[in-house]
């Protein structure tokens, strides 16, 4: 493989990039231990409410919090600030890509306060009426707004390179990121107007009871775009970097760019496929949002075919024949380009996580795995596998080249993603298959199901959840490896000059592109989509909420308000 | 796109809309079909067991009311082949509503019913779990459906 392109990087811009990616890296620590409490609390291994001050449902919403909000939503950012303006052989603005980190950072410490000190106990989908402090909420919020400033802090930059390039086309790279942020400014309107607009007011008392109906929906209509958030940025490194790594090109440029626009157009208008279980939404709304659902399984569809044909073009380049004799020369164990490792072992897992994500989309098929531990084991297989790995993959890159120091341990980087597929299929089988058995998610079965004291003892799942126990403690295994990997590269000393460096791929077929060489038409159809497929919603949600609820704390069955009277009555 | 990438995204959409005709086929021709919104019912915080409404045999209904952290009536009994008309109805927070072995799976959602119909054709006893995260003792919400020929014989 040829040495990808070095460019310079300011020193305020490294300095950023690297804060970006490390401070979610250490609080994955505590992510990744919480979420090695959950298996062991859920095998009837810990049979208690919480463990060495770690109560459970606590620390259940800090792995999701962490893990899946703040590390996630940090890492999109740190690759953005990266690769857009390496792309666009551009410099970053510095002022407000400054700005949206510290924001960011302030937002995810008045959070994770919260979270430690045991007052926002609400999981990471925070429904209400359970109700958090008031810090919680106002630091997702400051999250949030301080990605979109981010992002907004890349958009001068890009219309200046449309104006000095007229007739070339956008770097795929671009395209794949501005298409992650748009999908997230969109969905994230939704959940910003649920918190500032319903939830702060409320849980500072300035209102008494919110529209919980209403706030599902606005949390729906968020919930699932978050997820194509998470995926954008791993299929921004599948089209752009997967091909080089494995000595190819990508196979088609044209079909990249119409996967990105596909995700523009039908990420959003799906949210109510998580509440088909729910009342004040009419059944037809539902189906409606179920078939949005498998239009977006269709570019994932077309991604599968493309990546593979991309490396079966490397790997022929190498002189693999026959019929199958490609797929076992890939460059699984390379440690010069290790991070292909962490890629294809993250579309592997995803051939099962996209499989049982069409599963829960299927409507009335739904009702059998709603909220059991189904779930978590399918999203497993989507935001722990290929998100995780390609983000774990491209945060060690980044933390490689922006300090300019060499990997340490790098044949223990290359087995991190093996290990961690090999846990993560174990932990998801017990999971899932507990699930269809009826073992539901978010609980602590410990305290319950699970143990033999209790009236409540269901010895048929204790094979399920010790097989995802098992998992568990593997995929806390890879995780250790990684986190030495990581902080025995970051404690070294420097071994080369710093530099931005992407192994971006060339395209074997590289036709024009027409309508998808702009943004705008997608944008606006993706709008009205969405005006299409919220309008029942917002319709049902109106007619079928007859009443607003006081909020609650997770620990007491009286609601806030009252509480509040009782402490100030005589 | 070349011939092929045009078959592949040929037999995607293909795939996918036979998908979703059978979920339409199964909605529509076995009536296997997920709850819908409801504006005749108002929240309630009274529940009621299982009571007739007509004069059909073996039609009941119940108000279900789930509150942190019990199901109120916390069993009910029900003779085998019941249809019952379940309203759901939620006292504070959001709780779940699944019978175990069942795809009987619902949200209690404050401000709004939900509604299904049961059937158990079956004698037994069905637990009914919480499946929502309700607050600190959420794993110990649990009810009970018993289908027994006895619920018949307590009525004559």
């Amino acid at each position: 493989m040829n040495a990808a392109l070095k460019l310079p990087v300011e020193p305020w811009a490294r300095r950023l990039v690297l804060l970006e990616i490390v401070l979610p890296v250490v609080l994955l620590v505590l992510g990744i231990y919480a979420g090695l409490l959950q298996v062991l609390f859920r095998a009837g291994v810990i049979q208690a409410a919480e463990f060495w001050g770690w109560e459970y449902y606590q620390a259940l919403t800090l792995h999701g919090v962490v893990n899946a909000i703040v590390f996630t939503t940090f890492f999109a950012v740190a690759f953005g600030n990266a690769l857009v303006p390496y792309a666009l052989g551009m410099k970053l603005p510095l002022r407000w890509a400054w700005v949206s980190g510290i924001v960011m950072i302030v937002g995810t410490l008045m959070a994770a306060w919260a979270i430690l000190a045991g007052k926002a106990s609400v999981l990471y989908t925070f429904y209400p009426p359970l109700m958090a402090h008031p810090l919680f909420y106002i630091g997702a919020a400051l999250l949030i707004i301080g990605s979109w400033i981010a992002f907004f802090n890349w958009i001068p930059l890009y219309l200046r390179w449309r104006r000095e390039h007229p007739g070339e086309k956008t770097p795929l790279a671009v395209v794949g990121m501005f298409a992650t942020f748009i999908v997230w400014l969109i969905a994230t309107v939704a959940v910003a107007i649920e918190v500032v607009v319903l939830l702060i007011p409320w849980s500072l008392g300035w209102t008494q009871e919110v529209n919980v109906p209403l706030a599902r929906m606005l949390f729906w209509f968020f919930g699932h775009p978050l997820v194509y958030f998470w995926l954008l940025p791993a299929y921004t490194m599948y089209y752009t970097m997967l091909p080089r790594l494995g000595g190819g090109k990508l196979y088609s440029d044209k079909v990249g760019r119409m996967v990105f626009m596909m995700f523009i157009l039908f990420s959003i208008p799906v949210g109510a496929h998580h509440q088909f279980a729910e009342p004040a939404v009419s059944s037809g709304a539902k189906l409606l949002h179920s078939f949005l659902t498998f239009a977006v399984a269709l570019p994932s569809l077309l991604t599968a075919f493309t990546l593979a044909a991309s490396l079966e073009h490397g790997a022929r380049q190498r002189g693999a024949h026959g019929l199958f004799d490609w797929i076992v020369k890939q460059p699984f164990f390379s440690t010069d380009g290790w991070m292909f490792s962490y890629l294809i072992a993250g579309l592997v897992i995803f051939i099962m996580g996209g499989i049982s994500g069409i599963i829960n989309a299927s409507y009335s098929m739904n009702l059998l795995v709603h909220n059991t531990s189904w779930l978590p084991g399918h999203f497993h297989l989507t935001v722990a596998g290929p998100v995780l790995l390609a983000f774990l993959g491209m945060s060690l890159h980044l933390l490689a080249t922006y300090t300019g120091k060499a990997i340490r341990l790098k044949r223990l980087a290359v087995a991190v993603p093996y290990l961690w597929l090999v846990g993560v299929f174990i932990f998801s089988w017990g999971m899932m298959r507990g699930g269809l058995h009826g073992e539901p998610r978010r609980t602590n079965l410990g305290m319950s199901y699970l143990n033999p004291d209790s009236p409540f003892y269901n010895p048929e799942w204790k094979l399920y959840v010790t097989v995802a126990m098992i998992g568990g403690i593997i995929m806390t295994l890879a995780m250790i490896a990684y986190f030495t990997v990581f902080f025995a590269t970051a404690l070294r000393s420097r071994t080369q000059q710093p530099a931005a460096e992407f192994p971006l791929s060339e395209a074997y077929h590289d036709e024009p592109v027409g309508a998808l060489a702009n943004l705008r038409p997608w944008v606006i159809t993706a709008i009205v989509l969405i005006v299409i497929a919220y309008t029942p919603m917002v319709r049902d949600v109106m007619r079928g909420t007859f009443s607003n609820a006081p909020g609650y704390e997770p620990h007491n069955p009286a609601p806030v308000n009252q509480i509040e009277q009782l402490d100030t009555s005589p | 796109m070349d011939r092929i990438e045009k078959m592949v995204m040929a037999i995607a959409i293909v795939l996918l809309v036979v998908f979703f005709g059978a979920i339409v086929v199964a909605a529509t021709s076995y009536g296997v079909d997920v709850p819908t919104c409801i504006t005749d019912r108002k929240p309630f915080v009274e529940s009621a067991p299982p009571f007739k409404t007509s004069d059909q045999p073996l039609r009941y209904e119940v108000h279900t009311v789930a509150r942190m952290w019990m199901f109120d009536p916390p069993e009910i009994t029900v003779p085998p082949g019941a249809e019952i008309d379940l309203y759901l109805s939620s006292a504070d927070v959001v709780h779940g509503y699944h019978v175990e072995g069942t795809n009987t799976n619902l949200m209690a959602v404050p401000g709004a019913v939900t509604y299904t119909r049961l059937k158990f054709d079956r004698e037994g006893t069905y637990r009914v779990l919480c499946h929502e995260y309700c607050g600190t003792a959420h794993h110990l919400m649990v009810g009970t459906i018993v289908v027994s020929h006895r619920a018949m014989e307590g009525e004559q």
